[in-house]
């Protein structure tokens, strides 16, 4: 009896040319980036390695060659990652995310976020009465280091001083604005890790900020430097609390998930939820860098209320229209996903 | 051969008892690949710390250098910055823009996948490490500088702390696909980047017409043994030490025996016989996987 042809080594002298191009554009790839091919080469890779996925899944149905069938399942596997593991441009993907991708992140998002801003309110309302009553308090709320010296021991005119002084010599600012960036922004994307924790600790922390903030209005509006405190805060404060606000929600849409997956499997709900949430701490992390420049420059150097106001008001509306209108054509469904 | 591997599952390349998964790549194919243990993670990780600790030293000499000349304050601020960047978005930015590799992973052989098959995405990638701050840096500057994390709270709360701690460390451990929180987080999967090299099909060595070949076999003969001892055979075969030759007698004669091969099996000429018993059996068994009838191992008795 003759030995019956062996369809799995035809099928293999067909394919082989194919794997080793593409097994030669994948280990370029893997050592250089994707910027080591040629246009040509990069519009062959996703052929090739489409070809290659479907003879790996002819091989597993046709051939018992054990080699045959590791090398494809790695190459297939290899090229998969060169594939779908590379992303296109940086330039181009930054400005998708700030035209719509943050925008439509935030929005879909709402529900978490009202309910951090909620609870920064809270905690400002709670230390606000408490130390209007009780000007002691103030310290149970604020740290000796954070106060420097703001306290109720100050005098008003000292505190106001503290508001309208010139902080050292020009030259120094530069170096604050970029400690007040880095230090906010650790603690933003801190809360955002911290919502795995089922949210609890991120509810915490906007608790504890808002103490500290109703804590120093108490404390200025007992002065009656009410204005010129707000005048002081808001201008880098609309972007900066908006940032931990943002910050929050994210931490809290993780919890969320962790609590209660919904429609989908609890771990594919994460997923979504993390994925998400990454997105809104990104743009944070943006608006604290303006926040910082604002704090380190506009704040230091404007002096005058109302300007001050002008440009806080001015930023609090250019933000909540970007927020809430930006990136609505194309539809907004893609924003919950 | 008595450690037999799971019914219908070979993978030559790794070890039979470690956790292998399959992503459906966006063209329906289910793709496997082995998950990487905790061993392979944590010296991943240990050498981009190191990475980092050099890049930032690197860094802050090279800055601090021409703080002297400049002696500007922009100096310091640009330095802040570059700390800050460094620290919370290196392993975002490999992973990112090297296929999901940090220099780390690449050394040890690691991949970062979507574990849903779909593409790794920007915001996958900076979810996981988001959350790396909060269960590794954090825990590991705790563990450098205790005070600092400690501060003066009360004793019931640092054991909660501690065992966050632990919990958030250990996680890894405790499940199959060895997920940290930064994984769970954003959806992806540690893999073993795969390598395999094709080698020559040991089937094409013998003769394709029986002509040729004086080794021919019955149906009956190939029926004995299974795909398992077909494989085994082919990596017999393909292993080429100096033992080679007295190992291939040994199976020679031990398959002649059990297929009541008629010739004494001391006068085979043993490669070509062992080649053309391959080739038979490949081609018997691939012929009948065709037809949906997979005969794992050899027949008892």
């Amino acid at each position: 009896m003759a030995p019956p042809t062996i369809r799995s080594i035809a099928f293999r002298r067909g394919r082989e040319k194919g794997w080793k191009e593409l097994e030669q554009l994948v280990t370029r790839v893997e050592k250089r980036g994707p910027r080591a091919l040629s246009s040509r080469e990069l519009t062959r890779l996703p052929l090739l390695y489409r070809a290659c996925v479907s003879s790996l899944s002819v091989a597993r149905t046709i051939s018992l060659d054990r080699n045959l069938l590791a090398y494809l399942e790695s190459l297939a596997s290899r090229a998969y990652c060169c594939v779908y593991g590379a992303r296109a441009g940086v330039r181009g993907a930054v400005r998708r995310f700030l035209a719509s991708g943050f925008p439509r992140a935030v929005r879909g998002l709402a529900p978490e976020v009202l309910a951090s801003a909620g609870t920064l309110a809270l905690g400002a309302a709670v230390a606000f009465f408490m130390v209007r009553a009780d000007p002691e308090l103030f310290y149970a709320f604020v740290d000796a280091d954070l106060a420097g010296g703001r306290d109720p021991s100050a005098s008003t005119e000292a505190l106001r001083e503290g508001l309208y002084g010139e902080r050292g010599v020009a030259d120094g600012l530069v170096v604050f604005a970029s400690y007040l960036f880095t230090h906010n922004a650790r603690v933003g994307m801190l809360s955002f890790g911290l919502g795995f924790a089922a949210g609890v600790p991120v509810l915490g922390l906007l608790f504890l900020n808002g103490l500290m903030l109703g804590a120093f209005a108490a404390l200025y509006h007992s002065r009656g430097l009410a204005v010129d405190l707000w005048g002081w805060i808001l201008p880098h404060g609309v972007p900066e609390l908006l940032a931990i606000v943002l910050c929050g929600a994210a931490g809290l849409r993780v919890g969320r998930a962790l609590l209660f997956p919904g429609r989908h499997s609890r771990l594919e709900n994460l997923g979504r939820a993390g994925r998400a949430g990454a997105r809104v701490v990104a743009g944070a992390v943006g608006l604290l860098l303006v926040a910082g420049l604002i704090e380190g420059f506009f704040r230091q150097l404007v002096t005058d209320v109302a300007a001050r106001y002008a440009f806080a008001i001015t930023n609090l509306a250019v933000l909540t229209i970007y927020l809430l209108r930006c990136g609505r054509e194309d539809g907004d469904e893609r924003a919950a996903g | 051969m008595s450690a037999r591997p799971a019914r219908g599952v070979v993978f030559p390349e790794h070890d039979q008892a470690e956790a292998q998964r399959e992503i459906v790549a966006p063209e329906g194919v289910p793709l496997r690949f082995r998950v990487a243990n905790v061993g392979e993670r944590a010296g991943a990780f240990l050498v981009d710390l190191c990475v980092l600790v050099l890049l930032l030293l690197a860094f802050q000499l090279s800055l601090l250098l021409a703080g002297v000349v400049l002696g500007s304050q922009v100096v310091f601020a640009v330095m802040l910055l570059v700390v800050f960047l460094l620290t919370n978005f290196y392993f975002a930015w490999f992973e990112g823009r090297r296929q999901g590799a940090t220099p780390g992973k690449k050394l040890v052989g690691l991949r970062v996948i979507d574990r849903r098959g779909g593409p790794l995405t920007a915001e996958a990638v900076l979810a996981r490490n988001l959350s790396r701050n909060v269960e590794l840096l954090v825990p590991l500057s705790a563990f450098l500088a205790p005070e600092a994390l400690r501060g003066d709270r009360p004793g019931w709360l640092t054991a909660v702390l501690l065992v966050w701690v632990a919990v958030l460390l250990l996680l890894p451990a405790f499940n199959r696909d060895r997920l940290r929180v930064g994984d769970l987080i954003a959806g992806t999967l540690v893999v073993a980047a795969p390598k395999a090299r094709l080698l020559p099909d040991v089937a094409a060595r013998a003769p394709a017409r029986a002509a040729e070949s004086p080794y021919v076999f019955s149906p009956a003969q190939l029926d004995v043994y299974g795909i398992y001892e077909l494989q085994v055979l082919e990596q017999v075969l393909r292993d080429e030490g100096t033992m080679q030759i007295r190992k291939l007698r040994v199976v020679a004669r031990k398959i002649a025996t059990k297929i009541d091969w008629p010739d004494d099996p001391a006068k085979l000429d043993v490669r070509r016989f062992l080649d053309a018993f391959y080739r038979a059996l490949r081609a018997h068994h691939e012929g009948k996987v065709v037809l949906g009838e997979r005969q794992e191992f050899k027949r008892d008795g």
